[in-house]
């Protein structure tokens, strides 16, 4: 039976030699995560099964990385439980302020999510994963707990939608433009409960950091995972970090989809998703005047170090206007330290933007940039809803790092082309 | 199982950040939580609601983060069910995990207006709309999940189905 990416992944995990949608399968979990928010939680539930050990103490990942380093004395007390943890059942891997980064820009920068492999996480970006070739998928504290204990969870196969972007994008364009584009065109239940598979052109021109994005944000519009079935490029960005063995897997050419899309993107411009949905997206020419308080560039979606060479382009030789206030957030202290190496944070040091350590912080609205009331800010995070970054009427708009650089420079969205003239 | 309340109702694509924003996630404590429950969508729900009170709420219900705490504060803050026409899937999982009962019905969503008396029967998925006299069928809560949700949740039926003795989170 012919069989998508997901199928054959999910088929693999559970010793089946096929799998078909809407089957309940129970699959065996290459490595389950939890973070300073969902851990804690998941700790207790699985203290409660009896268990008494992880399953595997290499394969369970606890990262604290949304209110660390802590904000305040709860989310410290919280964030201690998961340290505790981590040290009463030792874990092989353990991170911590000085060696964090945001989980999902981590786990794939260390090799410890690759191709093929089945990740559940309790967060709902775990589906980034699927921009190398994983089958990724957020959970709740309490799948997590049993899949703490198990190693297993159970799913159900979801069927796969196919979206294939043919054409070239533009120089200012990138993954982060495709997945809201594509949020706009199918809304943020428009892959409720169902795979994203991204294909065409487009896609194979598209660095694995823009893959990464476009998967992040699948569960945005209600998917299950986001996948990019993994490539030659795929298989360069993982080569020298992979710490298990990786399958590279393929959707068969008659493979069955739910349904197919098919987009050229070769005149699509930089996009924003307006507030209050992730699905309310034009492009930002179109954006009128909408004057901003704060720029926020970083987060799972866009804080890799593609993202923040993107915004240093912009920002080279400009500063931040001054009622505006620019964050950049490298995901990753590797991340933070070739873009060092590289003078990026120079330039952003230059620009006036403050450069923070790793966390999820302004994202959820947690710490590191909270808006007051009637505050708005651009940011390359991955939602726009009530009070996601703060005050419940503060106003969040996601874009790409360049749209949000640009932005920054000229206090209102903007287009990076009214800031930088020679693009290539 | 039966459960008898008011409905409070809500738009599409009611998202966890609105049923418990981020700023309260520095605890996992039910009744912290179920304090700022709704907070951002309806200020005055966390001192209004009362025990077995329905949320009715619009398409995609649960969307965006896997937050726990989401279900978990409307459980402790006295919600009985959660009616929508359609969940996003970690919030549906997530619901059953820690035994808060939901309901997937269009026809009840778009009909139940707020502050209507309604009675959910989940064992034959028949919510009745006391105020209206009107009734609508979901689908039936099957009998092991139905288990879920009298044990507590997940967790406890394990404990239950290993022989163990349930315990409070």
């Amino acid at each position: 039976m012919p069989m998508t990416v997901t199928e054959k992944i999910l088929a693999r995990h559970t010793g089946k030699d096929e799998v078909c949608p809407g089957e309940l399968v129970n699959v065996r979990c290459d490595v389950v995560l939890g973070n300073d928010i969902t851990a804690p939680l998941a700790i207790a539930e699985f203290e409660r099964t009896g268990a008494g050990r992880v399953f595997d103490k290499s394969r369970v990942l606890l990262v604290p990385d949304h209110f660390v380093p802590n904000k305040d004395i709860k989310s410290a007390e919280q964030a201690k439980i998961l340290r505790d943890f981590a040290r009463q059942q030792e874990l092989t891997h353990r991170w911590d302020v000085g060696t964090m980064g945001v989980e999902h820009c981590l786990l794939p920068e260390q090799g410890l999510v690759g191709p093929g492999d089945l990740v559940i996480g309790a967060d709902s970006h775990t589906c980034t994963y699927g921009g190398i070739g994983a089958f990724a998928t957020g959970v709740g504290s309490t799948d997590l707990a049993a899949a703490m204990a198990l190693g297993e969870t159970w799913l159900k196969v979801p069927e796969s939608i196919k979206f294939v972007f043919h054409g070239r994008l533009g120089p200012w364009t990138g993954g982060k433009d495709l997945i809201l584009h594509t949020i706009g065109v199918i809304g943020v239940d428009g892959a409720l409960y169902q795979a994203m598979e991204f294909t065409g052109e487009a896609i194979a021109d598209l660095s694995v950091e823009g893959r990464l994005t476009m998967a992040n944000m699948a569960v945005e519009a209600g998917a299950k995972n986001g996948i990019v079935a993994p490539d030659k490029k795929t298989r360069r960005w993982v080569e020298g970090r992979n710490q298990r063995p990786v399958t590279f897997l393929a959707s068969d050419p008659d493979a069955v989809y739910a349904r197919v899309y098919e987009f050229d993107v070769t005149d699509l411009e930089p996009q924003v998703a307006f507030p209050h949905l992730p699905s309310n997206v034009r492009p930002v020419a179109q954006a009128g005047e909408v004057l901003i308080d704060q720029a926020v560039i970083g987060s799972c979606t866009n804080g890799r170090i593609e993202d923040l060479r993107l915004a240093a382009r912009v920002l080279a030789g400009h500063k931040a206007h001054r009622d505006v206030r620019l964050i950049v957030i490298p995901g990753t202290q590797a991340i933070y330290r070739q873009a060092m190496d590289e003078g990026l944070i120079t330039v952003f040091l230059d620009a006036g933007a403050a450069v923070s350590t790793p966390t999820c912080g302004p994202c959820l609205g947690g710490h590191m940039g909270i808006l007051a009331r009637g505050e708005r800010s651009v940011a390359t995070t991955n939602r726009n809803f009530v009070g996601r970054m703060g005050h419940p009427q503060s106003e969040v708009y996601l874009a790409n790092p360049a749209v949000a650089a640009a932005s920054a420079v000229l206090g209102r969205l903007a287009d990076p082309r009214e800031v930088v003239q020679d693009a290539d | 199982m039966q459960i008898e309340g008011q409905a409070w109702c809500f738009g599409d694509n009611l998202d966890t950040d609105r049923i418990i924003p981020a700023r309260y996630l520095n605890t996992s404590d039910p009744k912290e939580l179920a304090a700022h429950c709704m907070e951002d969508a309806d200020a005055t729900f966390a001192s209004r609601v009362a025990p077995g009170d329905v949320v009715v709420a619009g398409r995609n219900c649960g969307c965006g983060s896997s937050r726990e705490h989401a279900p978990l504060a409307l459980k402790a803050a006295g919600v009985g069910a959660v009616i929508a026409p359609s969940f996003a899937r970690i919030f549906f999982r997530n619901s059953f995990n820690i035994g808060l009962p939901i309901l997937e019905c269009p026809e009840a969503a778009a009909g139940i207006q707020p502050g209507n008396k309604v009675r959910v029967d989940f064992e034959r998925g028949l919510i009745t709309d006391l105020t209206t006299g009107r009734e609508y069928v979901a689908q039936p809560i099957p009998p092991f999940m139905g288990k879920i949700i009298e044990c507590g949740g997940l967790i406890n039926y394990v404990r239950e189905r290993m022989g163990k003795a349930s315990t409070n989170p």
